[in-house]
């Protein structure tokens, strides 16, 4: 028999159809796999027991025919996702033994549509950082090494652990959130496929919020196919979130023509950035001759704003962040430090619960908002969000969506660039004004950096047009042809 | 923009995180340093141009004024590092 963890979430689904495995074998084998990347530390919390039990009612249903769309599938959650009496956590030490008694809707829609939970993966310390090294439960390692190097590389960030999970098939997909590029920049660094859908597709309700005004949920997954499937199912309209936006979900797995002939991609020349790596250059030439070959059109296209966007994030999402982040105060949820009076209390649960990262985001975000300060730092770069969004909408009168690289670069070593809050936020830049603009962004893998090392192209779309990118991925994932694996798979014996 | 010390300690009370005086040298210079990169943004000429308020376009749903949920007081309080009496339990604020 095939290894079940190295199926896709569409050849699951079928092989289950099929009868050629059941649900219980599909998730007893990853739950196996998830004990044998214990060494990434890509888990928070596992729940093998819940997994199996979910398994055996889907076995159940695929018996009588009832089969959902993700009937059986086991999935892994970002610990960002609030889960039912399951240890929620954010990987932070203010949430100690947090367990919610509500379900978010994300999580509540993949559990409607049949999938099984295989626990709660890691992060950055509520979701701030692009290397998944802010986590209270210590750092997640990448699946990957460089060629001839053995150290341990980050997986990136935010999303991680989920990125970790899905590489070294621990899971045949997880959820990720994207506040400036937590889904796409981990896809990238490990030769997985991460969705950023536009903002509004995914309800946040129950999803702990880091920058209410950026992040969305999306699925990781190892081929484009499946994010399709996965994105289906997480979508739709919900009451509770007042910013979810009543549109219809289309189906995106039909979507995925393969034919793009005809389309006009935008190639914004702003993100040949100074001091561009050849490498990644090289890379984003072969996506253009790809989409070239398969009929579409390439066309230049600027985007002014683009340098100013990561300045204006880092005002943006601190000062969000310092007004969400108020509401853990050692009362209601989580760590507690005593202290003599309730100031006290809150000055010294805050400073012992929350780590370096974190804190020095809600030291900044305060400081943006606070009186004399509010209209030159956080109005100023809201009127900027502004510039950023319309030069998209200028572009979009030319171009259908727009193609450039994920990361400046390929991954690097746990430790390096962390002295430097700068550095690690440079990492954000292809990825960040999708954020500020709401809009949907995919990255799928396209090849091998010189140092053997995963490396992602983006595709960005109009709002709510997910199905386009979706499919122009698809045909980069034919024409790159990513077979790579990382060197520590947990299927293998 | 360099922040001096007095300033982050005004911040940091602000943000209610207990900040030891010693930290307070290290964090302003993280600070500063962070703010300094940001003000780029002042290149940037934005006269007459709205503040991004809602990044899609849309309006915000109204529904009717009636309660949706409530008497879940068990859950509200399953989480609270101490409570009593169907009410959670803070340091004493009023002597």
């Amino acid at each position: 028999m095939t290894n079940l963890t190295d199926l896709t979430i569409a050849e699951a689904r079928d092989g289950l159809a099929a009868k050629r495995f059941t649900a219980r074998e599909l998730t007893a084998a990853h739950v196996a796999a998830v004990e044998a990347v214990r060494p990434l530390n890509a888990f928070i919390t596992e729940t093998p027991e819940l997994a199996l039990a979910q398994a055996e009612s889907s076995d159940a249903r695929l018996l009588r025919g009832e089969a959902r769309p993700l009937e059986g599938l086991p999935l892994a959650i970002k610990d960002l996702f609030c889960t039912k009496e399951v240890l929620t956590t954010a990987a932070s030490h203010i949430l100690d033994g947090f367990k919610p008694p509500y379900e978010s809707t994300v999580t509540q829609n993949l559990w409607d549509a049949g999938a099984v939970m295989l626990g709660k993966l890691n992060l950055d310390e509520f979701a701030m950082g692009s290397s998944t090294t802010t986590s209270f439960y210590g750092p997640t390692e990448s699946p990957w090494r460089r060629d001839g190097d053995n150290r341990a590389l980050v997986p990136g960030g935010s999303s991680g652990g989920s990125a970790a999970a899905v590489a070294a098939r621990a899971a045949l997909g997880a959820t990720g959130t994207d506040t400036g590029g937590s889904i796409r920049q981990p896809a990238s660094f490990v030769g997985i496929v991460g969705l950023k859908p536009t903002y509004g597709r995914c309800s946040r309700w129950g999803t702990i919020a880091f920058a209410s005004s950026l992040d969305q949920a999306g699925p990781m997954t190892r081929s484009v196919r499946d994010a399709a499937i996965m994105l289906k199912a997480m979508a739709g309209h919900d009451p509770k979130d007042s910013t979810s936006a009543p549109q219809a979900v289309p189906d995106f797995e039909a979507a995925l023509s393969g034919d793009i002939r005809g389309l006009k991609i935008g190639i914004p020349k702003e993100y040949r950035v100074d001091g561009m790596k050849r490498e990644i250059e090289a890379l984003w030439q072969r996506g253009i001759d790809w989409i070239k070959d398969a009929g579409a059109e390439p066309v230049e296209i600027s985007l002014p704003m683009t340098k100013y966007a990561l300045a204006t994030y880092y005002i943006i999402a601190p000062a969000e962040a310092s007004s969400n982040l108020a509401r853990y105060d050692g009362v209601r949820f989580g760590l507690r430090v005593p202290g003599k009076t309730l100031d006290e209390m809150y000055e010294l649960t805050r400073a012992e619960g929350f780590g370096a990262e974190v804190q020095r985001r809600i030291l900044i975000g305060t400081y943006v908002l606070s009186a004399g300060y509010y209209d030159a730092y956080y109005l100023k770069a809201q009127r900027v969000r502004t510039l950023i969004a319309r030069d998209f909408a200028e572009a979009y009168k030319q171009v259908e969506c727009i193609l450039t690289p994920t990361t400046p670069s390929t991954a690097f070593a746990i430790g390096e660039k962390s002295d430097d809050p700068i550095a690690m936020y440079l990492n954000d830049v292809f990825t960040v004004p999708v954020n500020l603009a709401g809009l949907p962004g995919i990255s799928v893998p396209a090849g091998l950096g010189e140092d053997g090392l995963p490396l992602g192209l983006q595709v960005i779309g109009r709002a709510f047009d997910e199905a386009t990118i979706l499919r122009v991925a698809g045909v980069i994932e034919r024409a790159a042809g990513f077979t790579a694996r990382p060197q520590f798979l947990a299927g293998r014996s | 923009m360099a922040l001096d010390k007095a300033t982050v300690a005004h911040i940091a009370t602000l943000a209610r995180i207990k900040l030891p005086e010693t930290e307070q040298g290290r964090i302003a210079g993280e600070l500063s340093h962070i703010l300094t990169w940001i003000e780029q943004l002042s290149e940037v000429n934005t006269d007459g141009v709205e503040p991004m308020t809602s990044v899609v376009a849309m309006t915000m749903p109204m529904r009717e004024d009636v309660v949706t949920d409530g008497n879940r007081v068990d859950d509200i309080l399953a989480n609270a590092p101490e409570r009593a009496n169907g009410f959670f339990v803070v340091p004493k604020v009023v002597e």
